[in-house]
């Protein structure tokens, strides 16, 4: 890639919306040099195989499918003089910040003022949930399914089971219907779905059996899926008749890169550690999207791709309160799973993320407890499913507190 | 010397003859039967002898049972009985290996092994095993305290009690190394058959005649390495067997790569008398492994994971590095090792016959391959004295799947004009997947694609690449990862959700 500066004001890893709301953000707020690196051939992130709606509302008020919305923030933050590099894979985090990149032709640096990263989330894979039996193919993650049928007309079987009950889970019914492929079944280990029941889909799933409280145990086949074995809500074993499974949800953010980096992970949300600002440990990095936390919706990255995008500008311009010292909040107990910011500093700069996010291991009812050196800061009533949006106001810390900060759940008995 | 390097393989296509079509008529000097790691190693030494060699393989891809899952260390067999056939083909098998490897371009990685004990009779046990080491002349080692180890390997649990430190045992590439052996077989002239199983045969008048699923194959000698089926192998070619193949399962969990840096020694236990125990180690690609568990079952053809038994190994690996609470899964896999009820190699030549078993090759195939291949070379020297060793053979560079190499040997992904990387997880370039797709041993599948490659073998298990994987293989596997549509529906899709 020749045209691929040595240096920029501002690299941004990854071309989803977060990443592109930011960049288009940061040139409109007067950043010389935006450079916006892909490894993909295309730019616009997961939307480019999610041929549905409702994409856009929120950034274009206009009801968009998710490839064309992609395609629209590829324009607007081209227009907007952002320059996006696709085909580039970042292998390595390095203080300065610098980038080291594999390119088509070869290995290249690049250096920035600042870094921001949105490498977004993946679904959790058939090895990592540790499901038994054997590996034959036509076992796929809803997004290689998207991937193949979407980008390349691809069909990898013919009627498979869909394991999981989460928004993308029916998003992937929707696109084997697209593909003529015919479930025989969607199974859930919980009792009850784990996305609100999508009421205007129902209809349309009607005849593909919604088993809960069914746990697949193997996989059956060689070459490809023959048959799964599950056991079911009456306690035994079945066998269903299948040639594929689709291992659907369970997201977790991509951040190999952040691991193998000098920056802070946050074992809860599996992202980066940042503050209200989205700021990294160092203070040369930040962090938006999903690579935060799994999983938010397209709108709501690019909502905070452009807010981050807004804190690095001031960042540049010298406006943002010192990293330190910052109140660290971190959960305890196992009830809940993650907090995001993880950090905050004092400030009464805007934050970029204006509210904390949380999200719940399991099916949680009780008070949300918020305490500094065993005194309780802030209590709440709390009564959430896993997988769900919660919100807190940052307000909920006092303002200049600092050290650590507690935040755990105590339960209603059962 | 004729060397093939990777880029020469690469832009002008590999110069031998593609090995499935070639001629099956002709009469073989040696037929072997298993396309595993002892039947590539065969088949290499047996064509640098100067013999015509055909070598069938009844899957559709080569290292498709025992091969296809090991531990991936060139062990030293340190632990082996002294004595034993085993010892003296893993002895001839580690030293060839350190030969030859870079000729051919594979990797070796100097990590060393701690053998841990974590209990008083374990800690006991530790002389008598070292005494042992040395009987098998591997020395240099040396006894450390708990303190000592820990030094070593902060990462370890301080429930280690003692270990001993074995200097010579390595990493390598498990399924780089028999694809090596069997591309210079290969080049040399070699056949490949795929998808041919040996169905019954008879020997007659010096010449064997081959029963297949592609029809009479005929050969001077017949070598079976069948592996899990060695003793099938024998029944339908002698009608009788000497040992019965009893597959051991071993379970293994592989983390992401941020774990590997949590222990630089292959740690293993001390052995018991059936099993060498779990053990930790980094793989050569850069990612933690533990297993295996050694499990007996009669299926010679499935290696079932079961969860229960994948906690548990996930609960001792986090015993032994208490790091590993917080280390992703990447992949997860069970292969199955062809033991049998004796404890030693079964290696038996039938002189009236020209035939020779190559069988119960339990768990150290990949460390003993090249010597187990010297011991058969020498068996067939019994039979004829047709050999006549190649003078200039052919040395073919297998393709570099590992990072950070001690020869300095770059990734494609750090070369330029790679094409682009496919596979993110993994770094594999569209260059890497073409030279393979084009090369004499072509995967047929998505699995062989993943032992040629590494696509879709790291954390994200094809989530990012199956796409563009599905699209770039369309065609050119015999088993393909989807069928294509004849109406193209991209974009015809009318129906909101979410």
């Amino acid at each position: 890639m020749t045209d691929l500066p040595l240096h920029a004001d501002v690299v941004i890893v990854g071309a989803g919306p977060a990443g592109l709301a930011a960049a288009t953000e940061l040139r409109a707020r007067g950043i010389a040099s935006v450079v916006v690196l892909d490894r993909e051939p295309q730019a616009g992130g997961i939307p480019r195989h999610c041929n549905h709606f409702p994409y856009g509302l929120r950034e274009f008020r206009q009801l968009l499918r998710g490839p064309d919305y992609a395609a629209r923030l590829v324009e607007t933050a081209k227009a907007a003089g952002v320059q996006i590099h696709t085909e580039v894979t970042v292998t390595r985090l390095l203080k300065g910040p610098a980038l080291q990149l594999t390119t088509p032709g070869g290995l290249r640096e690049i250096s920035a003022r600042h870094v921001l990263l949105c490498t977004g989330v993946r679904e959790t894979s058939r090895a990592a949930r540790l499901i038994g039996g054997v590996k034959p193919g036509g076992v796929v993650s809803t997004g290689a399914l998207q991937g193949m049928v979407y980008l390349d007309g691809l069909r990898p079987f013919r009627c498979p089971v869909v394991l999981g009950t989460e928004l993308v889970s029916f998003s992937a019914l929707m696109t084997c219907r697209h593909m003529g492929i015919r479930p025989v079944a969607m199974i859930e280990p919980a009792g009850r779905t784990t996305a609100r029941w999508p009421t205007g889909l129902f209809p349309r799933i009607q005849g593909i059996p919604l088993m809960l409280n069914t746990e697949l145990l193997a996989i059956e086949g060689r070459d490809q899926v023959t048959g799964i074995m599950v056991r079911g809500a009456d306690g035994q074993t079945h066998r269903i008749e299948t040639d594929g499974v689709i291992v659907s949800g369970h997201f977790r953010p991509e951040s190999s890169l952040l691991r193998t980096s000098h920056l802070d992970v946050d074992q809860g949300s599996g992202g980066g550690e940042i503050d209200q600002f989205g700021r990294c440990s160092d203070p040369g990095y930040f962090a938006a999207g999903n690579l935060l936390r799994p999983v938010e919706t397209a709108g709501w990255s690019w909502k905070e791709g452009r807010a981050v995008g807004r804190a690095m500008a001031q960042s540049l311009a010298g406006q943002l309160p010192p990293p330190e010292p910052a109140a660290v909040v971190k959960p305890s107990g196992d009830a809940l799973k993650l907090i995001v910011p993880q950090r905050i500093v004092p400030s009464d700069t805007e934050p970029a993320l204006p509210r904390f996010q949380l999200r719940v291991n399991r099916a949680v009812k009780g008070r949300l407890l918020v305490s500094a050196k065993g005194a309780v800061l802030f209590s709440t009533a709390i009564n959430a499913l896993p997988e769900r949006r919660i919100t807190l106001p940052l307000t909920i810390i006092p303002a200049g507190a600092s050290g650590p900060i507690d935040i755990n759940v105590k339960e209603d008995p059962a | 010397m004729h060397r093939i390097d990777k880029q020469a393989a690469i832009g002008k296509g590999w110069c031998f003859m593609p090995s499935d079509t070639n001629n099956k008529s002709a009469l073989f000097d040696a037929v072997i039967i298993g396309g595993g790691v002892i039947g590539c190693a065969i088949a290499r030494r047996l064509t640098l002898d100067g013999r015509r060699i055909a070598l069938l393989e009844k899957a559709p891809e080569i290292l498709d049972g025992a091969s296809k899952g090991n531990s991936a260390i060139l062990h030293t067999g340190f632990d082996a009985p002294p004595g034993s056939l085993e010892a003296r083909c893993m002895a001839a098998g580690y030293a060839e290996y350190l030969e030859i490897h870079k000729k051919l371009g594979l990797p070796l990685i100097r990590s060393g092994a701690l053998v841990l004990a974590w209990s008083d009779e374990e800690e006991a046990r530790l002389p008598a095993l070292m005494d042992q080491a040395r009987e098998n002349a591997v020395d240099n080692l040396s006894l450390l305290s708990a303190a000592e180890t820990r030094k070593l390997e902060p990462g370890l649990s301080t429930a280690v009690r003692a270990s001993f430190r074995v200097p010579g045992e390595y990493l390598i590439d498990p399924w780089s190394a028999p694809h090596a052996y069997l591309l210079q077989a290969i080049a040399n002239k070699a056949v490949l058959l795929r998808d041919c199983e040996v169905t019954g045969g008879h020997y007659d008048n010096g010449q064997w005649r081959l029963d297949t699923s592609q029809g009479v194959i005929r050969g001077k000698i017949v070598i079976n390495a069948a592996g899990l089926y060695a003793d099938i192998v024998d029944d339908r070619l002698l009608g009788k067997h000497d040992f019965t193949i009893h597959p051991r399962k071993g379970q293994f969990i592989v983390y992401d790569k941020p774990a590997a840096s949590l222990a630089s020694h292959i740690l293993l236990p001390v052995p018991s008398a059936t099993t060498k125990g779990i053990v930790v180690c980094r793989t050569a690609f850069g990612n933690l492994l533990v297993g295996p568990t050694a499990e007996e079952q009669d299926d010679r053809q499935n290696a079932a994971l079961v969860p229960e038994t994948l906690a548990a190994l996930r609960q001792r690996g986090e015993e032994i590095l208490p790091g590993l609470a917080h280390e992703d899964v990447t992949a997860i896999y069970a292969g199955l090792r062809p033991a049998s009820e004796f404890k030693d190699y079964q290696i038996h030549a039938r002189a009236g016959q020209n035939y020779v078993t190559v069988g119960g090759i339990r768990s150290t195939g990949l460390s003993s391959a090249l010597g187990v291949a010297r011991h058969v070379q020498a068996l067939c020297e019994g039979f004829d004295q047709d050999k006549n060793p190649l003078a200039d053979p052919i040395w073919p560079q297998v393709g570099n799947l590992v990072d950070d190499r001690e020869d300095k040997r770059p990734r494609d992904w750090q070369c330029p004009g790679n094409d682009g990387i496919i596979c993110h997880c993994e770094l594999v370039t569209r260059r890497e997947i073409e030279a393979v797709l084009s090369d004499p041993l072509a995967p047929q599948s998505l699995a062989g694609l993943k032992r040629r490659t590494r696509v879709t073998m790291g954390r994200c298990q094809g989530f990012y690449c199956s796409a563009a994987l599905a699209k770039l293989t369309k065609g050119r596997l015999k088993h393909p990862m989807a069928e294509g549509d004849s109406e193209d529906k991209a974009g015809a899709d009318r129906v909101g959700n979410d």
